[in-house]
């Protein structure tokens, strides 16, 4: 069944989220992801949510600590300054193990930077973002369409690993409309005991924590959450690959840029160049051993990595090529999204 | 006669602020200085148990509720 | 128990039997005991979801017998915020120190009550951070010397105390307010009722409730828990005077 309609991504992924059982949305507005707030404001008389335009960034995480402990499915959405700011939030959110998902419609950095799209927060994503060892799940769409789906896995992923998931998109995903099919909403119904209800008669008082004084606790505590993240790591990457099967030149990108780098590959191919991409969609956890396959295969000469950031999934890539082969970086920063030409002269530049 | 009420305090849970002391009205409470808990803390005590009337001030004002109050019945 | 004697009064069930933390005669155990009398008498135990800040009373979740949440430092009214509206028929309440409440997390304070979150805010002022040693609060009085105010407060380069029930009552969707104290047995009865006011307007569902509590830190201030009750009479009432700010209508 489902519906399609054509959407823009930010108001896409709010109807996804509405779609998987959102009971609890808190966010601020900014550029590129305002519309995410409006379109569920817009949508709020006809359904059950709460919605709260919060006071700031601050507040708006930290409303998503108390709802995803009261047991309801919560999520908030920003855009890069906005989400420097929720890190303190998200690091006690993943010490409390609260699900939740979160959303960064990423724009240019550092600082105030521009409002154009932009990779440059994926460190931030992917190791965690806040102070001490934890790590988010982090989906990276690269369509409207996955904009839909990657916030529904999240809500799911979230709730089956009571971890904080993020989406990684940008100002151009957020911003772009397509075709879109949207799957009917399915009810959704909580089981989380642990949450904090009230404390009925047959059961102990529930506390939602991340404080754990004791360093044997505290260093127990980690040690569990590392289990997880393990668990994570070893059952949910997942990733697309397009014309891999026989490339010797492995391109690696996420999001916007995988788009433009497919069409890379196509062009070179063309010209008799055997390239092939492979876009992590879980940016963490992230195809190490995938990418450590394609190293050890005799056929592949080298990897490049094309983000619009200045270099920093390609220090992933390296970590999991372990100086097997070169892994070269090629990048655009401030808001300009690179062209297909712009890349293919770089890679052929690499070619000995 | 016999007293209208009277209170046991924990001695565990005592912490020797003696807040409960000045604020008794018939001067029953006193802090027993001579001996401490396991925590190294002096304890009030009921030093004059004649005189209790059951007023639940010292309950009251006990940070650490522990003091458990009893009164004459009828 | 004697022959012939009743008991009237034994410590809350509600109140874990975990030993408080707290330094001798600090108002942070009274008020917790009073609040959980409160939770006990009107039996909502199952109801209750305590929101806890960071300071001393960081463990409260150690001693209140209801379901509790730690937020992060300055949050707890977000975090209220959210629980009740995501449980719009339990009693939330965050019970925050000065620093929380009127230092770090002020915006969040000020806009919860200006949205009339409907939950209690318990609101300790012992005017000095008390976990992290005894440095100046918001709340600190002019003059009065601290840590990181070792000549006492300069108002003229810090400001004056934060007298937060004086502000939260200009706002239109916070219908009880009330300073109370636990100096003496009379004024702990008084705050207890203050508690409980609170929570029977917030189970009506009029809006935000806002009890502070002109609260000592013996520790702190470097006295005995007696001398505390002196300063709070000499320097914290005339500056911070007790007495309810804003009460609901009530219809008899």
């Amino acid at each position: 069944m489902g519906e399609v309609k054509f959407m823009k991504g930010n108001e896409a992924l709010g109807e996804a989220a509405i779609r998987a059982g959102l009971q609890g949305y808190f966010g601020y507005p900014i550029t590129p992801q305002s519309e995410v707030v409006e379109y569920l404001a817009m949508e709020e008389p006809k359904h059950n949510y709460v919605l709260i335009q919060a006071e700031s960034e601050v507040a708006a995480i930290n409303m998503v600590y108390g709802g995803a402990a009261a047991g309801s499915r919560v999520m908030t959405t920003t855009s890069s300054p906005g989400f420097s700011l929720m890190q303190e939030g998200l690091s006690y959110i993943a010490c409390a193990e609260l699900p939740c998902v979160t959303v960064n419609v990423c724009r240019g950095g550092p600082g105030l930077g521009t409002i154009q799209p932009s990779q440059g927060d994926y460190f931030q994503a992917v190791r965690g973002g806040g102070h001490g060892d934890y790590q988010l799940i982090v989906l990276g769409p690269n369509s409207v369409q996955e904009m839909v789906d990657l916030t529904i896995l999240a809500f799911d992923l979230a709730d089956k690993y009571r971890n904080p998931v993020m989406l990684l998109s940008d100002g151009a995903i957020g911003q772009m409309m397509e075709k879109v099919n949207l799957p009917d909403p399915k009810p959704y119904k909580p089981d989380k005991p642990w949450a904090t209800t009230g404390k009925t008669a047959d059961r102990e008082r529930n506390i939602i924590t991340s404080l754990f004084i004791q360093s044997e606790v505290m260093e127990a505590v980690n040690n569990k959450l590392q289990e997880k993240y393990k668990k994570i790591d070893e059952n949910e990457v997942r990733f697309e690959e397009y014309q891999i099967d026989d490339a010797e030149i492995i391109v690696m990108a996420f999001g916007l840029t995988s788009r433009i780098c497919k069409k890379v590959v196509d062009l070179a191919r063309k010209s008799g160049i055997k390239m092939g991409l492979l876009r992590p969609i879980t940016l963490w956890p992230f195809p190490n051993q995938k990418v450590a396959e394609l190293a050890a295969s005799d056929r592949v000469k080298f990897f490049l990595s094309v983000e619009m950031n200045a270099g920093q999934m390609v220090q992933d890539i390296k970590l999991a090529v372990e100086g097997e082969k070169p892994v070269y970086f090629y990048g655009r920063t401030g808001g300009i999204i690179p062209t297909p030409e712009e890349i293919l002269d770089f890679a052929g530049k690499q070619i000995k | 006669m016999p007293a209208k009420g009277y209170v046991e305090i924990a001695v565990e849970g005592c912490k020797g602020c003696n807040l409960c002391v000045i604020n008794c009205p018939k001067d029953c409470l006193a802090l027993n200085t001579s001996d401490t808990n396991s925590f190294g803390l002096y304890y009030a005590y009921l030093k004059n148990e004649d005189d209790c009337i059951a007023c639940l001030n010292c309950a009251v004002i006990c940070p650490d509720a522990a003091i458990t109050v009893y009164k004459k019945a009828g | 128990m004697k022959e012939g004697y009743e008991l009237i009064y034994k410590r809350p069930k509600t109140l874990t039997t975990k030993r408080m933390h707290y330094c001798p005669g600090c108002f942070h155990s009274t008020i917790h005991k009073l609040l959980m009398e409160v939770v006990e008498e009107m039996d909502i135990q199952d109801k209750t979801v305590g929101i806890c800040p960071v300071g001393c009373s960081v463990f409260a979740y150690d001693y209140l017998d209801v379901d509790m949440q730690e937020a992060a430092h300055g949050r707890a009214a977000a975090v209220a915020t959210a629980v009740k509206r995501m449980l719009p028929d339990r009693y939330v309440f965050s019970y925050q120190g000065d620093g929380d409440l009127a230092a770090i997390g002020t915006a969040e304070t000020l806009h919860a009550c200006n949205r009339g979150e409907n939950f209690t805010f318990i609101f300790i002022n012992n005017g000095i951070y008390g976990m992290t040693g005894g440095q100046m609060a918001p709340t600190t009085l002019e003059g009065q010397k601290t840590t990181t105010s070792p000549y006492g407060r300069d108002v003229a380069k810090m400001g004056m105390p934060l007298k937060m029930c004086e502000i939260v009552s200009q706002f239109d969707r916070v219908v009880y307010v009330e300073r109370v104290t636990c100096n003496t047995p009379a004024n702990a009865r008084k705050a207890k009722k203050a508690l409980k006011k609170a929570f029977e307007y917030q189970g009506k569902g009029l809006g935000t409730t806002f009890i502070e509590v002109a609260s000592n830190c013996p520790s702190g201030w470097k006295c005995t828990p007696v001398e505390s009750l002196d300063w709070l009479k000499d320097k914290v009432y005339p500056y911070f005077p007790l007495g309810v700010f804003k009460k609901p209508e009530e219809k008899e």
